[in-house]
């Protein structure tokens, strides 16, 4: 399958600066990035503006990447992992209009992916720049609501807190529950949240070629985590990180290795599980790996919407 | 007689030397110096308003004075001026050597968390990262501040009073300080509840061994608990020394009268 | 060679003045001055009112001097004890002196044979052996094993005053202060307690005693001090 490859939108960009933005506002938010890029894991703050879609829709993650894409970037926007969900496909239809760039779906093409919680399952290569969408940038806030004491925490380190919920997690569920947005230490600095990627992707941010940009527009918040870092999930001693993994493999490309969504089918209980990687399930089926289920009803062209 | 020489052990914890603090015009402390050994527990008496909850949290480091100088035998840094450390040395001070128990439990523990989760924090904000070792540590400490183990995975919000506080009692003793503070420990409890508080405060304080700073306006509490006492009126020590001497000799006329309020029952 | 005084009382004064009643001044007695050796029991003697408690309280670090000085011997030297930073005297008071008082006055809620082991733990005796002669010392001062058990609060008077010698007794101190040890006490008992008062005095214990029984004055004393000359007029 090729590349789905957009050129500039016959509609012009109207009165609209280049990628939405003004350029003020660009300088302002590079100059946060190039700090957050410095302080691996440090939440830069930043003014975030007004953006055509409310908070909570990705307007962090809009506003990163209107600040570094430029017309040479190719363009990649996912949202739980798929191309094709109605957030992602209004995003990237908002960056070909305004930044007049190209687009595609293929992981290895882009220069630029914005995701939603996931990162996708090829690995990512040097130049390429992943930009997270994050809801709540302060990983300590859910303990310690007041923004001061979290910010002396990050300043000195005190950390303890954080190891507070995984011990209420052991002692709750007699392991450590959290499946997404699982806590990070940055360069053995700073905590950060990984946003609500599911832990299964906390080990693709250790030690990555790519660099990984974070936006929180509603928190106005951004941080970094620049290629080659050390990233390593929180666990205790007796209870170490683990990953989750599936008994099935991929309905549809037969991956055992790729995180999977699970698909309800009918009322009468049937279900699939199929990769949340779109691009990654797309190539695998085009290299000519069959799931179980290939060649299912739902499988054309495109993955089945997933629920939640 | 013996003649092996003994060990010198430097046995001053805390030396608080001309310690003013003031809010604008209002002067809370005056002029306080004293010296506290390992192990000994000193008590401050006064009325509301003395200076003494002010005293307190200047010489737990909240609270800078303004002037004079609060000198600590800090395991990690030595013997020094508690305000001569960097705000991160400090925080870690009062993290890995001291405790501090309020008045209202509410204020020293965290109610969304459970309360082992509360007991065991002070070991996870010094370092321990194994889980097995830190709930056999806090199931032995609930045990010794006579909480029920089963309950350990509860929030304290479903405890009592007495039963909040021992929870907070715990909290501060778990990672082996070498000073506590104690802010009106038992105020606000009814007295059956305070007088078991009060025999477990004394038990541990002298099985561990304790330095302690016990603030009361209870000369009950006083006379159970302090080796000295310190009396405080309008921000100024008017008498110190031992805790039986203050109260049934005392020399000072607010002391006096002080003794003489209290009810013999 | 004369072993070192025990107890040295020089020139003690003791004058109260109350504050808050318009600064009244009660003074109660000059220029004491007495010295104690090993194996004496000195009774104080005097009027009800002369003086006696507060000279034994003095002593006992409990009242603070108007003027001069208290010397125990303490730990191989002469401490002054109305002068010594409060660790000092509680060292005193945990090793070298003991002090029965005329009241029984406890930490409540303890029970009366944990009350009677404490001066011995405090001193590094092991627990099974402090808990045997706890016990051996109620019995010998003829409280029932039922009571052992029980913080003394409910006791009656001359229990609590044999709770208050037990937990003295229990442990040797090289110096002993008595006030009214007997006042409450049955001839039997009575006779108990001056047996092992006697024996302490006879193992080198230097005591100062007040004694209201001439009979038992006479049985324990080896000399007599007369407060009364010291007392002083308002």
């Amino acid at each position: 399958m090729t590349a789905r490859m957009t050129m500039a939108s016959n509609r012009p960009r109207g009165t609209y600066n280049y990628a939405y933005l003004d350029e003020q506002t660009k300088r302002m938010i590079r100059r946060a990035i190039l700090k957050a890029v410095a302080i691996p894991g440090y939440q830069a703050p930043f003014g975030s503006r007004e953006m055509p879609v409310p908070y909570g829709w990705g307007t962090g993650g809009i506003q990163v990447t209107a600040s570094i894409i430029g017309p040479d970037d190719v363009y990649k926007c996912i949202d739980q992992g798929a191309d094709d969900t109605t957030n992602a496909v209004s995003i990237r239809r908002f960056f070909a209009r305004v930044a007049d760039v190209v687009t595609t779906e293929k992981t290895r093409d882009a220069t630029i992916i914005q995701t939603r919680h996931r990162i996708p399952e090829a690995m990512l290569q040097p130049g390429q720049i992943m930009v997270y969408q994050v809801p709540l940038p302060e990983p300590l806030r859910h303990l310690e609501h007041r923004e001061t004491e979290t910010r002396a925490m990050h300043a000195y380190e005190e950390y303890g807190l954080k190891y507070l919920a995984l011990y209420e997690s052991v002692a709750a569920y007699g392991r450590i529950a959290g499946g997404a947005d699982y806590p990070v230490l940055v360069d053995e600095r700073y905590l950060m949240s990984p946003s609500p990627i599911p832990k299964f992707d906390n080990p693709k941010l250790h030690q990555s070629e790519a660099l990984h940009l974070f936006g929180a527009g509603r928190e106005k918040r951004i941080y970094a985590i620049p290629p080659y870092t050390d990233v390593r999930s929180l666990d205790f001693e007796d209870y170490p990180f683990d990953v989750q993994c599936w008994d099935e493999v991929c309905a549809l490309c037969a991956s055992a290795e790729s995180y999977k969504d699970e698909v309800i089918l009918d009322d009468a209980g049937n279900r699939m599980f199929v990769c949340s990687d779109s691009d990654y399930c797309a190539d695998r089926r085009q290299a000519g790996h069959a799931g179980p289920m290939a060649g299912h009803a739902l499988d054309q062209g495109g993955k089945p919407e997933p629920l939640a | 007689m013996n003649m092996i020489a003994p060990v010198t052990v430097d046995e001053r914890l805390l030396e608080v030397c001309g310690l003013d603090k003031s809010f604008g015009p209002i002067t809370a402390c005056k002029g306080v110096s004293f010296q506290l050994r390992r192990g000994e527990i000193l008590g401050i008496v006064g009325e509301s308003g003395s200076g003494k909850t002010t005293l307190l949290r200047c010489i737990s480091g909240q609270l800078q004075p303004s002037s004079g100088a609060v000198m600590f035998n800090s395991r990690r840094h030595g013997f020094g001026d508690v305000f001569g450390l960097s705000e991160q040395d400090r925080r870690r001070v009062s993290r890995e050597e001291w405790g501090y128990v309020h008045q209202n439990p509410r204020d020293g523990l965290r109610m969304r968390a459970s309360g082992g989760a509360n007991v065991a924090e002070p070991l996870m904000m010094n370092g321990i990262r194994h889980y097995g070792e830190m709930r056999q540590r806090t199931l032995d400490w609930f045990a010794r501040v006579e909480l029920d183990t089963t309950r350990i995975d509860g929030r304290p919000r479903t405890f009592s009073g007495g039963m909040q506080q021992r929870l907070q009692i715990a909290r501060n003793l778990i990672h082996n300080p070498s000073l506590v503070f104690m802010d009106e420990p038992t105020g606000g409890l009814d007295v059956s509840v305070q007088a078991r508080l009060l025999d477990l405060m004394r038990m541990l304080v002298r099985d561990l061994g304790l330095a302690a700073i016990i603030v009361t306006h209870d000369i009950g509490v006083a006379r159970l608990l302090a080796d000295r006492l310190l009396v405080m009126k309008d921000g100024e020590v008017v008498e110190q020394g031992l805790t039986d001497q203050v109260l049934d000799d005392p020399q000072h006329g607010y002391t006096q009268l002080l003794v003489s309020s209290v009810l013999q029952i | 060679m004369t072993a070192p005084y025990a107890i040295i009382v020089k020139g003690l004064a003791k004058t109260f003045t109350l504050h808050n009643q318009g600064g009244a001044v009660v003074p109660v007695f000059a220029n004491i001055s007495l010295s104690v050796s090993a194996g004496e029991c000195v009774v104080l003697s005097g009027a009800s009112g002369v003086g006696k408690s507060t000279l034994l309280r003095a002593i006992y670090g409990n009242y603070l001097p108007s003027a001069g000085s208290v010397a125990i011997h303490h730990d191989g030297h002469h401490v002054d004890i109305s002068q010594a930073p409060p660790h000092v005297t509680l060292a005193i008071r945990r090793r070298s002196m003991g002090y029965v008082s005329q009241f029984l006055r406890v930490i409540p809620r303890i029970a009366t044979v944990a009350l009677v082991m404490a001066p011995l733990l405090e001193n590094g005796v092991d627990a099974a052996e402090a808990r045997a002669r706890a016990e051996t010392m109620l019995a010998t001062l003829n409280l029932p094993q039922r009571l052992w058990d029980l913080p003394p609060a409910t006791f009656s008077g001359g229990e609590q005053q044999r709770v208050n010698i037990a937990r003295v007794l229990v442990r040797d101190y090289p110096v002993l202060l008595l006030d009214e040890p007997t006042a409450s006490l049955d001839a039997a008992n009575r006779d108990t307690v001056i047996q092992l008062l006697n024996a302490a005095r006879d193992r080198g214990t230097a005591m100062v005693g007040i004694f209201h029984d001439a009979a038992v004055r006479s049985a324990v004393a080896t000399r007599l001090f007369e407060i009364s000359r010291y007392a002083k007029a308002a």
